[in-house]
């Protein structure tokens, strides 16, 4: 069984790696740091993502330990910069 | 009442003023956040906002609602802008209004430095040599790590 996670990369994550969205499939179970470690195991440039980058889960600040379920938006946020 | 907007349309300052007010208001206050010509000694010509929109209406309203306690009334206004800034423009107006001066001070100064820590929101430096290059940053609180500035790297770095 997988769940397909939506995740979402921003600003300087974005430019660095030429996408801004991409369907990550995942085994059930996984959690946010499993997403990243998945990512960042397909190389060059998503090896240039931060081991323990700050994450949103539909939109709200979460941990890394944070378990993922069918539906879940995952965004990469870089150091934020408003204002 | 709280007003909260994250767009890609100007900000009208004075229409932002006009949302707040009351008959038992003696102050209101208006920020306006600008885009200049300069950053640590280097000449800007323009800026570029991204943005991760819902989320930062929604982390928007969050802080208005918060700046309310500090307020005393709930007449808060804030619009944040995204996309490509000329110098000059207007990149966030905070307006409030409360019956003493203090606690529209104290929430308009909240509202702006809760933004620079937490809103969803980035913002990318154009020079007039032609570079551009994002500005650092601050890991938001909330993410389980380090909220001290960090900076954004540039092209050529590796990501941290």
């Amino acid at each position: 069984m997988s769940v397909s996670i939506r995740t979402l990369f921003f600003a300087a994550y974005r430019d660095r790696l030429g996408v801004s969205e991409l369907l990550i499939k995942l085994p059930t179970g996984s959690t946010v740091a499993d997403l990243v470690v998945e990512l960042r195991g397909r190389g060059t440039p998503f090896d240039s993502l931060p081991e323990e980058p700050a994450i949103a889960v539909n939109q709200i600040y979460s941990f890394l330990d944070q378990p993922l379920v069918v539906g879940d938006e995952v965004a990469f946020i870089p150091p934020v910069a408003g204002g | 009442m709280v007003f909260t907007e994250v767009s890609v349309d100007s900000i009208d300052g004075p229409a932002l003023l006009a949302k707040v007010g009351a008959d038992e208001d003696g102050a209101a206050i208006l920020f306006l956040g600008v885009v200049r010509d300069h950053a640590e000694g280097r000449q800007v010509q323009g800026m570029r906002y991204d943005a991760y929109p819902e989320m930062a209406e929604e982390v928007l309203k969050e802080i208005a609602v918060e700046a309310t306690e500090h307020l005393g009334t709930d007449r808060i206004a804030i619009a944040h802008r995204f996309g490509e800034l000329e110098i000059g423009d207007i990149s966030v107006g905070i307006a409030v209004s409360s019956p003493h001066r203090s606690e529209a001070y104290e929430a308009s100064r909240y509202v702006i430095e809760e933004i620079k820590k937490r809103l969803p929101i980035w913002k990318k430096e154009h020079y007039i040599d032609g570079v551009s290059e994002w500005v650092k940053g601050s890991i938001p609180p909330g993410t389980g790590l380090d909220s001290s500035v960090h900076s954004v790297p540039s092209a050529d770095d590796e990501l941290v």
